[in-house]
């Protein structure tokens, strides 16, 4: 978490909005354990990570849906990618539940 | 007025412990309490009793570093689903005491940073314990092992770790012995067999017991044939992560089931 606060203050500096996605909950095998966090600013800039690169790109998209007011602040897993309830998934086979939420608070 | 936000970031910033609840699941989606060690908070999830009940919770959930996902009722009862809330906990960095300031000491402390922890070199020679030959390192102290381990024995636990890479009876023993009545995760002391050999026999003539004595790592590290300093250290911090995790270290590609 300490590693992405430098961006997050520079966005907030210049007024941007911030998104901030952290994983709660995993199971099976996933690369990053909870409290990973990512934060995502409305023109997709991205500071830290919640896996080991396979769902980030995903992640970008719910955090600017959620900036524009297109999505609420809630749950969102990733699981396995052959699984077809996922569309982006984790080549590791495990599933990760993330928090989404506007960094309001 | 300080936001829950600056007040989370601040300390971990400044390394102090702290949880951040979030309710996850429930009516008010997003609600966020910040829990300090002392027990001081700042925010709500939603009712005095659930903030209660959390707290506490949060509070023993720091001392072991762990965040998960807990489940409650609407007044924080236990065994009830309705609310979800994550706990995410920041706790102390694990503490790493390397005894002996010599060559394989400097790559330790650097494999100790790498990992996170913060690192303590302690020789009673003021001339090798120096500020210059150990930059890396948290704190550079000069004194003896059964003094320093009288000071922070009591703070050390099972994220901590102790490496004795002294090498010479004189130190190794105070060491071992201040070392053995903490809490300490993991103790390992440098040395072929046959130096650790004579040197149980020292242990054993100070009163320490056998099964005292199977704490003691020794040789020290993992067998995966390391000869550098550099590669030393990476064999010791190697079996300090087995031993936290409680594995016994073999290849993972020898292995079967899950990798985490």
């Amino acid at each position: 978490m300490d590693e992405i606060f430098d961006d997050i203050e520079r966005w907030f500096a210049s007024g941007e909005k911030v998104a901030i996605a952290r994983v709660v909950d995993i199971e099976g095998s996933g690369p990053r354990d909870p409290g990973a966090a990512m934060a995502v600013n409305a023109r997709g800039e991205v500071a830290g990570s919640v896996s080991g690169g396979c769902v980030e790109g995903a992640v970008v998209g719910e955090a600017i849906e959620l900036l524009e007011g297109r999505r609420k602040a809630g749950i969102t897993s990733f699981g396995y990618s052959d699984d077809e309830a996922f569309a982006v998934g984790l080549t590791c086979g495990g599933t990760i539940h993330l928090f989404i939420e506007e960094l309001d608070w | 007025m300080t936001s829950i936000y600056e007040r989370f970031r601040d300390s971990i910033r400044s390394e102090v412990p702290v949880a951040l609840a979030t309710l996850i699941e429930g009516p008010e989606v997003g609600a966020k309490l910040l829990i300090e060690e002392s027990g001081v908070s700042l925010g709500s999830l939603g009712g005095e009793a659930l903030d209660r009940v959390v707290s506490r919770d949060a509070i023993a959930m720091l001392e072991a570093g762990v965040s998960q996902v807990r489940h409650y009722g609407p007044e924080g009862e236990a065994r009830q689903q309705e609310l979800s809330v994550f706990i995410e906990c920041h706790a102390r960095r694990p503490h790493l005491v390397i005894f002996g300031a010599v060559d394989f000491t400097r790559a330790l402390a650097s494999q100790g940073k790498l990992l996170g922890f913060r690192v303590t070199v302690c020789d009673a020679r003021e001339v090798f314990a120096t500020r210059r030959r150990f930059p890396m390192a948290d704190e550079v102290v000069v004194d003896w092992p059964d003094r320093l381990l009288e000071r922070i024995g009591s703070d050390l636990g099972p994220r901590d770790a102790v490496c004795v890479l002294t090498h010479d009876a004189k130190f190794d023993i105070p060491a071992i012995v201040g070392a053995l009545p903490t809490r300490v995760g993991y103790l390992g002391a440098m040395g072929s067999r046959q130096t650790h050999q004579r040197r149980v026999e020292r242990l054993l003539e100070e009163g320490v017991t056998p099964s005292e004595l199977e704490r003691v790592r020794s040789p020290i590290g993992l067998d995966i044939g390391g000869r550098t300093p550099e590669e030393t250290a990476v064999s010791i911090v190697a079996e300090i992560i087995a031993i936290r995790t409680g594995r016994s270290a073999p290849s993972l590609s020898e292995g079967k089931g899950s990798i985490h």
